[in-house]
C-alpha cells in the first residue's frame, strides 16, 4: 500500500468524519429528548445549499455557516410543529422531512452548481501548526472541526452536569412523569429538535464549503443517514459518537485513497464500503439485547399528548 | 384556546377528507412556491394537474403517460402499506427496485440473442425475486439481530447505486454499444420487450399487473387471516402476540411482499418505459411511492387513486417545466409538501380541536 500517507489519512479522516459528527451529535440530543427526527439527510442538504448560497453571495464563509445553522433550525421546525403540536408519526414526518429537504436544496442551488466558494480559513497556530505529525493532524484544520469536538464536550457535560440536561433526559425517558413534574415536555422537545436541526445544516455546509468544496445536487449522499446510524452505534453517548463518526471518516478517507492508488478492489465495492460497514456496525450493536435496550431513551418516538 | 381531545375511534368522514384537503393545501402553498419563483400561480396549477388531461394539445400523449407513471409506484406502494401497516418500516424500496431491474435484465440478456417466449416470464420472475432477496437483508438483520430495518433498508440504497453503476458500465454493458454506458436497449429486443398492449393507452404488463396487486391485496387484507394479522400487529403489538401472530414471520412477510413489488416494478420500468439499464435509469420512484402510500391512507384503492395523481404531478411537472421553465426541483418539493400537509391534517382524524376558555381548571 504505498502512496498512502497516515499523517495526511488522519487529517484527511478528519476533514471526513466532521459534517457526519456534527449531524450525529444534533440527533443525540433530539433523540435524548424522547424524538426520532428521521430528516437528518434533508436539514443536512438544506444546511449544505443555505451555507454555500451565504458564503458565494457574502463571500465570507463565516456567515455561510451561520446561515447553513439557520437554515436547518427552520426546516426542523416544520417537523418540530407537525410532530409536537399536530401529533403526526414521527417516521412519516422525518421521512418527508428528507423528500421535501431533497427538493428543495436542489430549487435553491439551481444557480449554484460549478460556482467555487470562498476557502475556509485553517486556523494557523504559530508553533503548534508546524510540528512534525501532530501539527497536521491536531492544530492544522478550520475553526467548524474544533467547534465540532467542542459541540460534542458541551453535550456531554450538558446531558451529565446540567440541570437541563437531567431535564432533556426525564423528558426522554418518560414524558408523562416529566409533564407531572411540571416541566413543559412540548417546549424542551422543540428546542431540541431545533438544535438538532442547527447541528445537521452545520454538518450539510461542512460538506459544501470545505469537503467537497462545491455544491451539487444530492451531494449528501446518505451522511444524514450514517448519522442517524451513529447514534445507535453510539449507543446515546457523545463521546462514543465522536469515536463512531471519525471510524466512519476513516474508512471514507482511505477507500477513496485506495481507489486514488489503484489498488486492485472494484472501485464499485470500494464506494460501497462506507454503507456496507456502517450496516455492519449496526447489527454488532443491536445483536447484543442488553445494551442495546438499556441505552435507548425509552420514550424515543412516542407522541406525547397532555390531558387534562 | 384550542385544544386536541382524542377522539375514541378515528373519524371515518375525515380519514377519507383529509387526502383531498392536503392537496388543496398543497396546491396553495406550491402556489405561493411558484409565484415566489416568479411564475404565475394559477397557470403553474393548471398546467401540472388539468393540461395533462384535458388540454386538446397535450392530453393524447400525457394521457397513456399517466398509467406508465402510476404503475410502478402503485406496485410499490402497495407493498410498503402492507409493511407500514404491520410496523415495519422497508424505506429502500429505491434498492429493492433497482435490484430487481438487474436481475431481470441479468436474466434476460444472458440468453441473448434466443428469442423464446419463455424470456420475458423469466426476467419478471428474476426481477420479483432480485427485489425480494435485496429486501431479506434488512428482514433477516431485523429478526436475527433486531437491527433497525429503516437504517439498513435505507442505507442499502447507496449500496444498490453503486452496484447498479458497476452494471451498467460493467457486466451488463452493451457489447456494441461503443463504449458508452448502459445495458442493450431491451426494449428493442422482441423477447425481452415489455410492450404497450393497447396502442395508445399506456397499458403495458406492469400496469396489468398493478392492478392485479391492488386487488389481491385489497382481498387479503380485508377477507384473509394474513391481513388481519397485519392490522392487528399494527394496531395493537401486544394484542397480536397474544392472539398468536408470529412476529418474525410477518416481518419477513412485509418486508418479502414490499421488495417483491418493488423488483417487478423495476423489471416492468426497464423492459419497456426506461428501455434499459444505465447509471441512472432510477428516477426516485421507490422514495415518492412512500407519498403514495400515505396518500392513499395505506389503503389498496386509496393507493390506485393516489397513484394516479402523483403520476399526474409527474407529467404536469413536466409540462410545467417546458412551458414555464419551472425546475424539476420544483416539483420534488412539491411531492414533499404533499406528505407534510397530509400528516399534518391526519390531526383531524384522531383528534377532535376544541376551543377551550382559559383561567376555568
Amino acid at each position: 500500500m504505498m502512496g498512502i500517507d497516515p499523517v495526511t489519512l488522519i487529517a484527511a479522516l478528519i476533514v471526513a468524519s466532521t459534517p457526519i459528527l456534527l449531524a450525529a451529535i444534533g440527533e443525540l440530543v433530539v433523540e435524548k429528548a424522547g424524538v426520532l427526527n428521521l430528516g437528518v439527510e434533508g436539514m443536512m442538504i438544506v444546511g449544505a445549499i443555505s451555507g454555500f448560497a451565504m458564503a458565494v453571495n457574502s463571500g465570507s464563509p463565516a456567515l455561510g455557516f451561520v446561515a447553513a445553522a439557520a437554515g436547518g433550525a427552520i426546516l426542523s421546525l416544520i417537523f418540530a410543529f407537525i410532530t409536537q403540536y399536530l401529533l403526526a408519526n414521527q417516521v412519516a414526518t422525518g421521512l418527508a422531512l428528507t423528500l421535501f429537504g431533497l427538493g428543495l436544496s436542489a430549487l435553491m442551488g439551481e444557480s449554484y452548481s460549478g460556482i467555487n466558494p470562498p476557502q475556509t480559513p485553517s486556523l494557523n497556530i504559530p508553533g503548534l501548526s508546524d510540528l512534525p505529525v501532530l501539527g497536521p493532524i491536531l492544530f492544522a484544520h478550520d475553526a467548524i472541526v474544533y467547534l465540532s469536538v467542542a459541540i460534542v464536550a458541551g453535550v456531554w457535560a450538558m446531558l451529565k452536569y446540567s440541570r437541563l440536561g437531567l431535564i432533556i433526559r426525564a423528558v426522554g425517558e418518560s414524558h408523562d412523569a416529566a409533564h407531572a413534574l411540571g416541566y413543559k415536555v412540548i417546549r424542551i422537545r422543540v428546542l431540541a429538535i431545533m438544535f438538532g436541526g442547527a447541528c445537521a445544516g452545520l454538518g450539510g455546509a461542512y460538506l459544501s464549503l470545505v469537503r467537497v468544496p462545491q455544491w451539487t445536487e444530492g451531494m449528501t449522499a446518505g451522511a444524514g443517514w450514517i448519522a442517524l446510524a451513529i447514534v445507535v452505534f453510539a449507543s446515546w453517548k457523545p463521546w462514543r459518537a465522536l469515536l463512531g463518526a471519525y471510524l466512519f471518516g476513516g474508512i471514507t478517507a482511505l477507500q477513496l485513497r485506495l481507489q486514488a492508488a489503484g489498488i486492485d478492489i472494484p472501485v464499485e465495492i470500494l464506494a460501497m464500503s462506507p454503507y456496507l460497514i456502517t450496516i455492519l456496525v449496526l447489527v454488532i450493536m443491536s445483536s447484543d439485547k442488553n445494551r442495546a435496550a438499556l441505552n435507548a431513551p425509552a420514550a424515543l418516538g412516542k407522541v406525547f399528548h397532555a390531558t387534562g | 384556546m384550542l385544544v386536541l381531545e382524542k377522539r375514541p375511534q378515528p373519524s371515518r368522514a375525515w380519514i377519507a377528507a383529509t387526502p383531498v384537503l392536503a392537496v388543496l393545501l398543497t396546491m396553495i402553498a406550491g402556489g405561493l412556491m411558484f409565484a415566489l419563483l416568479g411564475k404565475n400561480p394559477v397557470e403553474a396549477i393548471r398546467i401540472i394537474f388539468w393540461d395533462p388531461l384535458f388540454n386538446t394539445q397535450f392530453a393524447s400523449y400525457a394521457r397513456p403517460q399517466l398509467l406508465v407513471k402510476a404503475a410502478p409506484l402503485i406496485l410499490i406502494a402497495i407493498g410498503l402499506a402492507l409493511g407500514f401497516r404491520a410496523g415495519v418500516w422497508n424505506i429502500g424500496a429505491e434498492g429493492q427496485y433497482i435490484m430487481g431491474a438487474i436481475a431481470g435484465a441479468s436474466f434476460g440478456l444472458a440468453f441473448y440473442p434466443t428469442d423464446s417466449v419463455l424470456i420475458y416470464p423469466g426476467m419478471v420472475i428474476a426481477g420479483g425475486l432480485g427485489g425480494w432477496l435485496w429486501a431479506m437483508i434488512p428482514a433477516i438483520l431485523k429478526t436475527r439481530f433486531r437491527t433497525n430495518e429503516i437504517l439498513v433498508s435505507l442505507l442499502l440504497v447507496y449500496v444498490a447505486e453503486k452496484f447498479l453503476a458497476s452494471a451498467a458500465v460493467g457486466f451488463l454493458r452493451n457489447p456494441e454499444g461503443r463504449g458508452f454506458p448502459g445495458s442493450r436497449n431491451l426494449s428493442q429486443i422482441e423477447a425481452m420487450n415489455n410492450p404497450e398492449l393497447i396502442a395508445g393507452s399506456g397499458m403495458h404488463w406492469g400496469v396489468v399487473t398493478a392492478f392485479i396487486v391492488v386487488i389481491a391485496a385489497y382481498v387479503m387484507l380485508n377477507k384473509h387471516l394474513m391481513g388481519y394479522q397485519i392490522k392487528l400487529a399494527g394496531q395493537a403489538p401486544r394484542a397480536a402476540r397474544f392472539s398468536g401472530v408470529n412476529p418474525t414471520r410477518l416481518i419477513v412477510l412485509c418486508l418479502g411482499i414490499s421488495g417483491a413489488l418493488a423488483g417487478l416494478a423495476g423489471i416492468f420500468e426497464v423492459s419497456g418505459p426506461a428501455g434499459q439499464i444505465s447509471i441512472d435509469f432510477n428516477v426516485g420512484y421507490g422514495f415518492t411511492a412512500i407519498i403514495v402510500a400515505f396518500l392513499g391512507r395505506l389503503h389498496p384503492v386509496g393507493i390506485l387513486l393516489a397513484g394516479l395523481l402523483m403520476a399526474l404531478t409527474y407529467i404536469g411537472g413536466e409540462l410545467a417545466q417546458l412551458m414555464l421553465t419551472i425546475p424539476a426541483s420544483a416539483i420534488q418539493a412539491f411531492q414533499g409538501m404533499l406528505l407534510f400537509f397530509l400528516l399534518a391534517v391526519d390531526v383531524l382524524s384522531n383528534y377532535r380541536v376544541k376551543l377551550k376558555r382559559e383561567g376555568i381548571a
